[in-house]
């Protein structure tokens, strides 16, 4: 996937500036930035949920308006920190979704349904007949993850997945998805504004600041990065830590 | 009193017959004309706005008066059932189409985001999405209407429609109160058991 000079405006605003970037297979590029600073407009105009007003992305190699939408659409995992969960399906109806869309058999979904719900931690015998409001925050994303990998896209959008979790069910999640990412080979493109995360998760991390790149450093660098904006994420890093020994 | 009541037995019975009649055709086509407004309605903003007014001045003419207004109109006008569900249906269509609208326009915003972005067409969108979390609404508004339709419908009598209103016109044009309570007890019995049955559906719906 990759994006080219991406430009949006909304009125009179450009909300995101002359961006680009790529990600490829195993990959998992962080977005991080204040709220506000056009990350999630950017994960939205890559599945068309916006349509930028410049610039051009490409996904599989095909510039993404030349693509069937909703193909494409199924072809790029898409989760969301509200979860999105439909409340009139079971869990396994949810996690289905996608493969029904593109009309596997029965047998082949319910295979499929059973094999993500068991790599995202949900017991198939216990949870498959659940209905959302019978699970916690954190078993609702996770059912979230299992809907978005569910017909095997090469691509992931996140967008602040575990931004809603208490700390401790973030962190089981972060692992989980961690080790998710390295059996599944996918590419991943993560938003969010905790910079722990962006550290723990990333493989890249691109840093916004009001529409446009202000850095691309691997996690290892970005520790050392001297952009202003970086300096300040890494303060609050570390004044998080100094008040919490 | 009471004997002359049942003296009136027969004819209690085929009149609720008719009145029921009336209702369900009224209530039949208003559903027709309203879901599909109401879900043309959630896709433009300025469709809304105008329909949703229209529907709302409709219902603020008094139905005796609307009956009297439909009487001289060609076609759909005239002494007679087709005027009244005419009527009916005009009062009908706006708690129905209200509701769809709500229960619709409610969807949470995440959901329908969801559905989008999974790759879902908007008429997959409609059909699994949409109108399955709408239906409680829409059951609502369907009952509503019907309760509201079973009373208006007494005045259809006016205009040579029949039903429970024949008694109640009768009876008070010979100032008999046993007649009137002939048309009126039934008639309220009616309206209590379409709101009772309606709401039971409505809780077993929405509990799925």
């Amino acid at each position: 996937m990759e994006v080219r000079n991406l430009s949006h405006r909304i009125g009179e605003r450009w909300v995101l500036n002359n961006i680009s970037l790529t990600v490829c297979a195993g990959e998992t590029v962080v977005l991080l930035g204040r709220s506000g600073c056009g990350k999630t407009t950017l994960l939205k105009c890559i599945n068309r949920l916006i349509d930028p007003t410049q610039g051009e992305i490409l996904f599989n190699g095909r510039s993404t308006p030349e693509w069937d939408l909703f193909r494409m659409r199924r072809q790029i995992g898409y989760v969301i920190q509200d979860t999105g969960l439909f409340p009139h399906w079971t869990v396994a109806a949810n996690a289905g979704l996608v493969p029904r869309l593109e009309n596997w058999g029965a047998e082949a979904i319910q295979k499929r349904v059973n094999l993500l719900l068991e790599a995202v931690g949900l017991a198939p015998a216990e949870y498959a007949a659940r209905y959302p409001r019978q699970l916690s925050g954190g078993q609702k994303q996770r059912v979230g993850i299992a809907r978005a990998l569910a017909a095997d896209p090469p691509l992931l959008l996140m967008d602040e997945p575990f931004a809603a979790l208490d700390p401790i069910t973030r962190f089981e999640l972060q692992k989980h998805f961690r080790a998710l990412r390295t059996t599944m080979q996918k590419a991943a493109l993560f938003v969010t504004h905790d910079v722990r995360e962006a550290l723990m998760l990333a493989t890249r991390i691109v840093l916004l600041k009001d529409g446009s790149i202000d850095l691309v450093a691997t996690p290892g660098n970005f520790l050392s990065g001297t952009t202003d904006e970086a300096r300040a994420f890494l303060a609050s890093l570390e004044e998080g830590w100094g008040s919490a020994s | 009193m009471g004997e002359r009541l049942v003296s009136f037995g027969s004819q209690i019975i085929s009149l609720t017959i008719e009145h029921l009649e009336l209702v369900a055709f009224s209530i039949f086509v208003a559903a027709l004309i309203a879901i599909p407004a109401a879900i043309l309605m959630t896709r433009r903003a300025t469709l809304r706005r105008g329909l949703m007014g229209l529907a709302n001045v409709v219902q603020t003419v008094p139905s005796l008066a609307l009956f009297g207004f439909l009487l001289p109109l060609p076609f759909i006008g005239g002494i007679g059932k087709h005027t009244a569900i005419i009527a009916l249906c005009l009062y009908a269509i706006l708690p129905i189409l209200r509701n769809t609208l709500v229960g619709i326009l409610g969807v949470d915003a995440a959901v329908r985001e969801s559905a989008v972005a999974m790759g879902m067409t908007p008429a997959q969108i409609l059909r699994q999405v949409e109108l399955p979390l709408a239906l409680p609404a829409i059951l609502a508004g369907l009952r509503i209407a019907t309760v509201t339709t079973i009373g208006t419908a007494t005045i259809a009598a006016a205009i040579g429609a029949g039903g429970l209103g024949v008694f109640i016109f009768q009876g008070i044009a010979s100032v008999d109160s046993a007649m009137i309570l002939a048309g009126a007890v039934p008639a309220a019995a009616m309206a209590v058991v379409a709101d009772e049955g309606l709401e039971w559906i409505e809780k077993r719906w929405s509990s799925a």
